[in-house]
């Protein structure tokens, strides 16, 4: 009995050793690209014997759970890909490890990354050469569509006659809408189909982002590129709140019925279930949907449509290392090898989106899938919500007077941006920068 | 004997508190340390995710800044409706089927097992499912609606008139049962004589119902309206899971505003205040009740 209790002891001790000394722990949100990427790491741990541990969180509550973890200081996890409206925070509260030293004695350079994703992702104050993280995930918001319905030739001439311009991409915003409305209550194939998909998310940053697509291509800022800070006629402005009344007539005369309080998962629902002709979602899910085609369904994708400026909601990611992990070292190590480029290449096939200049530069990239061009496309025209610290406080205000407006139908717009301005003020000036 | 053993020269009073020590302790270390805490936070401006910056005093301003603040006020109107409303309905259809259920006939006990499933589920599952159920395309709701009555598509949980109804149908369908239970108890607690002696006095069964039934039932009934009162007060998870406090601000309750401001705001200090009103708030109108409920008792 002794003996068996020693074997035991020294096993269970042997085994705390090992996985205290050989693994790490990686936090993301739960969805395809991580899959894929658990699949890449797989040849880290073979390379180096580094066991990764993941452990992913569904999207509404991938903020809260991460955000407490790093507010606790926790340890759980020593890698971690947070949005990128959290580099603010993780700089400033000191949350994530500055990466230049290790960048400069890797030989890692910044400039082998895509410019736009460097500065989303990584740097904090915005723009300045501070890193605080590897951009990881490209993402930003783009559409999908039923290119089986739209290559019909009944529906085409239809549209042709009705709207005197060729059912396909649409060009803006209004073609969009036409398009849209075209498809609402049409019957196809025997069932009721709808125009749109779109985010009308309440809870955490659905709606935001999708509106927010359509404010930045009708031009809008947050704020006075010479004042910071200074929201008044910019994020209020009348291209803005066309913007964002254009959004509310989107919702109102092209969603499908119930959807009230969407975003990734419900746009795709109601895609994959043939309801709907367009669907507004992430790059990161283009390969789930490309992949699932079937019973005669042919997807199509675009990048946002332009409307006075061509723009596109960012999404996306950088990887982080914490600075309350007591393994740093291990977690250096796995940032080191996962901005190789040959890591980059196996990452972007596997279906995460590299932000690496080998890749993205390639010849072959923009053929190399049917919404490689668009993810090209997208990334040179994106716009991020506010970065700062304190960008949950931001974000709050703007779901809840948007979700007020779009799908409640209360007040105008000018209101609600009004309302969020305020809400913003009050943010800035509890932060010390008003 | 040995227990006896232990406790031989300690007195009757000691024993007590060596069995209540425990509880009291835990009751200190969970209940009021936070409540303390939460009290002197609430006078100072600190922010729970700012590490490194030390909390000053503010003094009144955060309770101020709360009771000025008009969406605090349209929050605690969307709470008093809510509690309002469920309240009644659980009210008058939990006494129904109290005394339908206090009939004695074939599956009477099926019948109660039947009732009670809904408040034996998980908040959050029930809020889930009732997504489904009331949505437009294939919801078990709006087709049954449709059935006897043709509203044609209707979207209870994306219009901001609906919504709010929709929260409370689903408490009343959960926590009826809640209601019911309590109800039935009084109402097999009345002795047979009261019926026996009005029958005697040739009492309708009307009069029979308000004059012994319901001045029988009523501190049971309001017994369970004060639980329910309580718990609606601090609803959270249902109403999350099934609208997220919208459309909007349409369901949005000060529970799940509280949250918000608290954990994702992080405004530790504002919310401590607003916590602290909430709690003052819930303590003085659960003492009325308490004390309107005791004179009704006496009667």
């Amino acid at each position: 009995m002794k003996k068996i209790m020693i074997l035991l002891f020294v096993s269970l001790f042997s085994f705390s050793v090992n996985s205290n000394a050989k693994s790490i722990t990686l936090g993301w949100a739960a969805w395809d690209p991580a899959n894929a990427l658990q699949e890449l790491t797989k040849e880290f741990t073979a390379e180096t014997g580094i066991e990764v541990n993941f452990e992913f969180v569904p999207w509404p509550n991938f903020a809260d759970r991460m955000l407490n973890e790093l507010n606790n200081k926790g340890k759980t996890f020593d890698l971690l890909i947070g949005d990128s409206q959290w580099i603010g925070a993780g700089a400033v509260y000191g949350h994530y490890v500055k990466l230049n030293d290790f960048f400069d004695k890797e030989g890692i350079s910044m400039s082998d990354f895509s410019p736009a994703t460097v500065y989303a992702y990584s740097t904090w104050p915005k723009g300045s050469k501070n890193y605080y993280a590897l951009p990881a995930m490209g993402d930003a918001l783009a559409w999908a569509y039923r290119k089986d319905w739209f290559d019909r030739p009944e529906l085409k001439s239809e549209f042709k006659k009705k709207h005197g311009y060729d059912l396909g991409v649409p060009a803006n915003w209004n073609q969009l809408y036409d398009m849209c409305t075209f498809f609402q209550g049409r019957e196809i194939d025997g069932q009721k189909r709808y125009g749109a998909a779109i985010n009308t998310e309440r809870g955490s940053e659905g709606i935001t982002m999708g509106v927010t697509a359509a404010m930045y291509a009708w031009g809008m800022e947050y704020e006075n590129p010479n004042k910071p800070y200074d929201m008044e006629g910019y994020f209020n402005s009348p291209q803005a709140v066309e913007a964002v009344e254009f959004y509310r007539k989107l919702y109102e005369d092209c969603a499908p019925p119930g959807h009230s309080d969407a975003y990734m998962v419900a746009n795709l629902d109601a895609y994959k279930s043939g309801q709907v002709a367009f669907q507004m979602n992430w790059y990161a899910f283009w390969p789930g949907v490309s992949k699932e085609d079937s019973d005669g369904r042919v997807s199509g994708f675009f990048a946002n449509p332009k409307q006075n400026v061509a723009a596109a909601t960012l999404g996306g990611q950088g990887i982080s290392v914490v600075k309350y992990s007591d393994k740093q070292d291990l977690a250096l190590e796995y940032i080191k090898w996962f901005a190789r480029p040959d890591v980059q290449q196996k990452w972007w096939d596997l279906g995460g989106y590299s932000c690496h200049n080998d890749v993205l530069n390639s010849p072959s990239f923009p053929t190399s899938t049917v919404y490689a061009q668009g993810f090209l496309d997208s990334m040179g025209i994106v716009k991020d919500f506010w970065q700062e610290p304190t960008f949950v406080e931001l974000m709050l205000p703007m779901q809840e007077a948007i979700h007020d407006y779009v799908v409640n139908g209360k007040g105008t717009a000018k209101g609600a941006l009004d309302k969020i301005i305020e809400e913003w003020v009050e943010v800035f000036e509890a932060d010390g920068k008003l | 004997m040995s227990v006896k053993k232990k406790f031989k020269g300690l007195s009757d009073k000691a024993v007590g508190w060596l069995f209540i020590g425990p509880t009291v302790l835990l009751l200190l270390a969970i209940n009021i340390y936070p409540l303390v805490y939460a009290i002197k936070m609430s006078f100072t401006n600190f922010y729970a995710n700012k590490i490194g910056r030390e909390p000053q005093f503010v003094g009144l301003k955060n309770y101020i800044k709360v009771l000025n603040k008009e969406a605090i006020w349209e929050k605690m109107q969307v709470t008093a409706s809510f509690m309002f409303w469920t309240l009644l309905l659980q009210a008058i259809i939990g006494l129904g089927l109290a005394l339908l259920l206090n009939r004695k006939f074939k599956g009477n006990e099926l019948l109660t097992t039947l009732i009670v499933l809904p408040m034996m589920l998980s908040p959050a599952v029930v809020g889930v499912f009732w997504t489904y159920l009331y949505n437009p395309q294939v919801g078990l709701f709006n087709y049954v609606v449709n059935f006897f009555y043709d509203l044609g598509s209707f979207d209870m949980i994306g219009s901001s008139t609906l919504a709010p109804w929709a929260i409370v149908i689903v408490d009343t369908w959960m926590w009826t049962p809640f209601t019911m239970l309590i109800c039935l108890a009084g109402l097999r607690s009345v002795p047979n004589y009261l019926y026996e002696a009005a029958e005697v006095d040739r009492a309708s069964k009307w009069q029979q119902f308000i004059y012994i039934t319901l001045p029988s039932v009523l501190p049971f009934l309001l017994l369970a309206l004060l639980f329910r009162g309580i718990e609606n007060f601090k609803m959270f998870d249902m109403v999350v899971e099934l609208t997220s406090g919208g459309p909007g601000s349409a369901t949005e309750l000060a529970s799940i505003n509280l949250k918000r401001e608290a954990f994702e705001k992080w405004k530790t200090g504002y919310s401590s205040a607003f916590a602290v009103i909430l709690f003052v708030t819930i303590f003085g109108f659960g003492n009325v009740y308490v004390k309107v409920m005791n004179k009704i008792k006496e009667r």
